[in-house]
């Protein structure tokens, strides 16, 4: 990365003009982004049976439109962002509320609001609004404040609060990566490592009243069918055996494009969404599959990078908030179709159809790219233009 | 201070972020090693499972194999039938569908029921059958109307046809739905609508008919619906297999049955039979039925007419039926008093007309009596008296013996299911099955046939056969030849490269003397051909090229079912049978064989409540008159049509 040292200055003061901070953008993780994309765009139109409707088009107007949002969103100036932390934070949780009270019945779950255009999904845009939040709170803190745990009370009721209006849409998959990238930015932010252990005794010890009480019928089949997947091939074990067999079919080299036979012939449920992955393996074998995680991978060194080059703490945070959701998604999905983990609903990044995620991570990518743009402003510790 | 507080911020911050980037490339290194898990190592098994998914191994049928007479001719064959389907994914309202075909072809509301369980069961790319066995009329009615009726198919088809009809239904048989008995692992038998042999000769030889079934190996999708056909090996089908049945024989013998008999008395059984090869050139048990109808099942109607039929048209009589032989037993009684020297042929016994042991009368069937009579005689004149007193004097076990010797109260061996094995009872036998010492008054009932002897004609035949080739132990068959028509041409020629019949040396003799065999052969000739004959009326006016007079012989016989009593019969009521409820009536029974001079075809019959052996020997004359003529043992069938083409019917 250029070090223009000449202008250093009036980047720590954030007073960059459009064209430079356009300059200072990474546009190779743009580059690495698109490549993803292709990877996705090719998938879908290969789950149409060879053509570009109706999902590979589509999504490629998305993607234009999210890397305008990309864009878009890095120009922003950050402090800007920190100010608005909160009240993008309180809308989301007002349009969960509003899609929880009156949401349209979609999928057997109420997830989206209709904007006539767009099927607007709060819970996805809870994901970067969650990241902005907590990072802003824990900018402010000192490291002996961090350190109390009465300084915990307010990130954990940003954090507990939508996640149950989340799960129980219900869509476990959405508040599972909301907790963790959370859990994840709390570990970011220094909170003690034995607090972490107590949270996770307690949830151990809830598991069974959430197992019994919380989860529907449908998401206990799956948690079954995940612990014994052959026990009932013709039913809920069905998607994932068949996954399996999609992948283990496919081999080191795979079977060719669109030369899948289970994604082809429809033994595969889902292939253009939640399953894609699956499909992609079975047509490239392990080595597509491989390809794909290390694209991944290249996005996920571009976070950390991102988050170590940063100078203020906002920065850092939101940096390794937004790294880590992302690696949520692509690992639990994958995980997810390879039987590792139940059948969660969690789209893989960039791939799968679908235009809220896309949208949401296009978001989540500018505001990344955003830190990266001004890595070196200086932030006041209460967010704002503040007193510096 | 702001700075120091920034660097141990950025201190841990670091730590942190290590920490974190550890556990992730973890987790990720975790992926990669299940994929490699699944794609590697594990990737064969799922490469099956995957293949398993998607391939679908579908049973082709074979044609089944002919059933044809000994000269080719077809008596059952796989013709073409029309089906209409219907297609439901490709109609918009499968009722709607099956109003407009209503107006076209027959439906009836059971039929509709049906087809609309059936759409309700399949995914609805499965065609459903509407109607089988379309007419041309229906088929064409509905390819014109093919435009209105969308989703609407026809599909040609293979079913069992039976030339003949009911005239050899019971020999040939018929094929029906599997039933769950049936399965014994082959695979064809789980194809649904695939029908195999459940009587007659179709269940005989179904194994060598059916043939094997080939296989179509088809990519499916994950609803079962076909994609593509990915490899196709045909079956074999099932062979051909040739009767020594003649065609025209077993048409003869069943025309005679229904134009001679009134059709409620049609109760009849028909055997003709090779003296020397033991092949039945006609089995005709009336009244018959269409095979057909069981292939496609029997309407609840058909169903019960059958069943409820006094006349017992599911029975094959000519196997199955068990029937007193009757006076046709006397040849036999009289060969075993020969074979014992009970009584010298010419030596006469008096018949007044009864005769009597301890307080027991036993009456002639002649009012009067026949007076003096020697062998020859007795047998042409059916004189009871005469037999009775031969019967008390050879006794009961040795007269069994005769008839086991001759092929009565065994099974053939010619395999049909259900054939039946009669009874000739013996002293032993009773004591066994009844418990009771045997009575001499009950070796005279078996010396004229009655009692407890039961016999069925496919036995008959075989004893008059044998009675007629002088005591060669021939045993009835029905194959000719499997696989072509060529080896049954082969067998033609061969019995045509001399007059002497090729199966004779390989007959064990039963060691009855040549004279003996002479004595009960002019008695059978008597019975037919002199004035005082039982069966006089049937006797033969048939002349041969070489002014040969062809005649036959043959001995008629009457066995009392539960009707009139042999004592009311001899008070002079004979001739009230018209007034007794048919069924009441005796058994009339014939058996014969000619030609005369050079014996070579036998035939038995029975007519159930025929009430008198003369009227089966009526029956039996028109038979024999065209076997003689047609001489199918010894000449080539002279249109021979089907021979020279073969395979033109069942060609598939």
């Amino acid at each position: 990365m250029k070090d223009l040292g000449f202008m250093s200055s009036r980047l720590r003061r954030g007073e960059m003009s459009f064209h430079e901070k356009l300059w200072q953008m990474s546009w190779s993780l743009v580059f690495w982004i698109a490549c993803i994309f292709a990877i996705g765009f090719a998938m879908l139109y290969s789950a149409a049976n060879g053509s570009v409707m109706p999902w590979a088009e589509p999504q490629l107007a998305r993607f234009i439109v999210g890397l305008g949002i990309l864009v878009g969103v890095a120009m922003i100036d950050i402090r800007i962002l920190m100010r608005y932390a909160y009240v993008f934070y309180f809308a989301v949780m007002l349009l969960l509320i509003v899609v929880e009270l009156r949401g349209a019945i979609g999928g057997g779950a109420r997830r989206w609001i209709d904007l006539g255009i767009i099927n607007l999904q709060p819970s996805e845009l809870m994901k970067p609004a969650i990241v902005l939040a907590l990072a802003r709170y824990f900018h402010g803190l000192g490291i002996e404040e961090v350190g109390s745990p009465l300084s915990l009370l307010v990130p954990l009721a940003l954090v507990f609060v939508p996640v149950p209006l989340i799960a129980i849409q219900p869509d476990l998959g959405t508040a599972l990566v909301i907790v963790m990238a959370s859990a994840g930015l709390f570990f970011m932010a220094g909170v003690r490592i034995w607090k972490f252990l107590a949270v996770g005794a307690l949830g151990v010890i809830a598991l069974p009243v959430a197992y019994y009480k919380v989860l529907h019928d449908y998401q206990r089949d799956r948690i079954r069918t995940f612990l014994n997947p052959e026990s009932d091939p013709l039913g809920a074990g069905y998607h994932i055996l068949q996954s399996k067999i999609a992948l283990g079919s496919g081999g080191l080299f795979g079977k060719g494009f669109m030369a899948g036979t289970q994604s082809h012939l429809n033994f595969l449920p889902e292939r253009q969404t939640d399953f894609i992955f699956t499909m992609l393996a079975e047509e490239f074998g392990m080595i597509g599959g491989l390809i794909l995680l290390s694209l991944y991978c290249v996005v996920l060194i571009y976070g950390y990078a991102i988050a170590f080059r940063c100078r203020h703490q906002f920065g850092r945070l939101v940096a390794m908030g937004l790294t880590t959701t992302f690696f949520l998604y692509f690992f639990i999905n994958i995980a997810m179709v390879m039987g590792l983990i139940p059948v969660v609903g969690v789209p893989l990044p960039m791939i799968s159809y679908g235009g809220t995620a896309l949208l949401t991570l296009m978001l989540c990518m500018g505001l990344l790219m955003n830190v990266f743009v001004h890595r070196d402003v200086q932030m006041a510790a209460r967010g704002g233009f503040g007193d510096f | 201070m702001m700075i120091t507080r920034d660097g141990d911020w950025t201190k841990m911050f670091n730590r942190r972020a290590v920490v974190l980037g550890g556990v992730q490339a973890a987790l990720i290194t975790t992926l990669v090693g299940r994929m490699y898990y699944l794609q590697v190592i594990e990737s064969d098994r799922y490469k099956m499972l995957a293949e398993g998914n998607r391939i679908n191994v579908q049973l082709l049928p074979p044609p089944r194999g002919r059933i044809l007479d000994r000269f080719g001719q077809p008596l059952a064959v796989n013709s073409q039938q029309f089906r209409v389907l219907v297609i439901p994914e490709q109609t918009p309202k499968v009722s709607d569908t099956l109003n407009a075909l209503a107006g076209l072809i027959e439906l009836a509301d059971y039929e509709r029921d049906r087809i609309k369980k059936d759409v309700g069961r399949h995914r609805s790319f499965v065609p459903i059958t509407v109607k089988e066995n379309l007419t041309w009329d229906e088929m064409a009615r509905i390819q014109v109307n093919a435009p209105d009726l969308p989703g609407v198919v026809i599909d040609e088809g293979l079913t069992r046809d039976y030339p003949h009809k009911d005239q050899a239904a019971h020999l040939l048989g018929y094929v029906a739905p599997v039933d769950e008995e049936d399965l014994n692992g082959d695979p064809l038998l789980q194809l649904p609508g695939f029908r195999i042999g459940k009587a007659g000769v179709e269940r005989l030889y179904d194994s060598v008919l059916r043939g094997q079934g080939g296989t179509s190996q088809v990519e499916v999708n994950a609803y079962g619906r076909v994609i593509r056909e990915l490899e196709r090996r045909e079956g074999e089908p099932g062979a051909d297999i040739m009767l020594t049945i003649d065609e025209r024989v077993q048409t003869a013998a069943a025309q005679t049955i229904a134009t001679q008999l009134p059709f409620e008395e049609q109760s009849a059984a028909i055997n003709v039979m090779d003296i020397y090869t033991g092949e039945i050139l006609a089995m005709v048990s009336s009244p018959g039925f269409d095979p057909q109808i069981f292939g496609r099942a029997p309407t609840p109607q058909e169903w019960k007419d059958l069943s409820s039929d006094a006349r017992a048209p599911l029975t094959n009589k000519a196997i199955a039926g068990r029937y007193s032989p009757g006076s046709t037993f006397k040849p036999c009684v009289a060969l075993a008093a020969l074979e014992h020297g009970v009584i010298a042929p010419e030596q006469t016994i008096h018949c007044s007309g009864q005769t009597t042991l301890g307080s027991r009368t036993w009456y002639c069937w002649k009012k009067g009596g026949h007076g003096s009579v020697d062998m020859p005689t007795a047998i042409t004149q059916s004189c009871d008296c005469y037999f009775y007193e031969v019967a008390r004097r050879l006794g009961v076990d040795r007269i069994a013996a005769m008839a086991h010797k001759l092929g009565l109260g065994e099974l053939t061996g010619i395999g049909l299911p259900g054939e039946q094995k009669g009874l000739i009872p013996t002293e032993a036998w009773k004591k066994a099955a009844r418990g009771e010492p045997w009575q001499q008054g009950e070796t005279l009932n078996v010396g004229i046939g009655q009692g407890q002897v039961n016999v069925t004609p496919i036995q008959l035949v075989t004893y008059v056969a044998r009675v007629a080739n002088g005591g060669l132990a021939v045993k009835p068959t029905l194959i000719r030849a499997t696989a072509s028509t060529a080896a049954a041409a082969a067998a033609v020629a061969r019995d045509n490269t001399d007059g002497a019949p090729t199966a004779m040396n390989g007959l064990e003799s039963l060691s009855i003397p040549p004279e003996h065999v002479e004595v009960v052969h002019r008695g059978m000739f008597g019975a037919v051909n002199s004035g005082g004959g039982t069966a006089a009326r049937a006797a033969l006016k048939l002349t041969d090229a070489d002014k040969l007079d062809w005649k036959m012989a043959g001995k008629t016989g009457s066995s009392q079912t539960h009707g009139l009593k042999r004592a009311e019969r001899a008070l002079g009521e004979r001739k009230t049978w018209d007034t007794v409820p048919w069924e009441l009536r005796d058994h009339g029974l014939f058996i014969a064989f000619g030609p005369f001079h050079a014996p070579r075809y036998a035939i038995s019959c029975i007519i159930e409540h025929g009430k008198a052996g003369v009227n089966a020997a009526v029956l039996v004359k028109p038979v024999m008159e065209a076997v003689l003529h047609l001489d199918p043992s010894r000449k080539p069938r002279v249109d021979e049509v089907a021979a020279a083409a073969p395979g033109q019917e069942g060609a598939l």
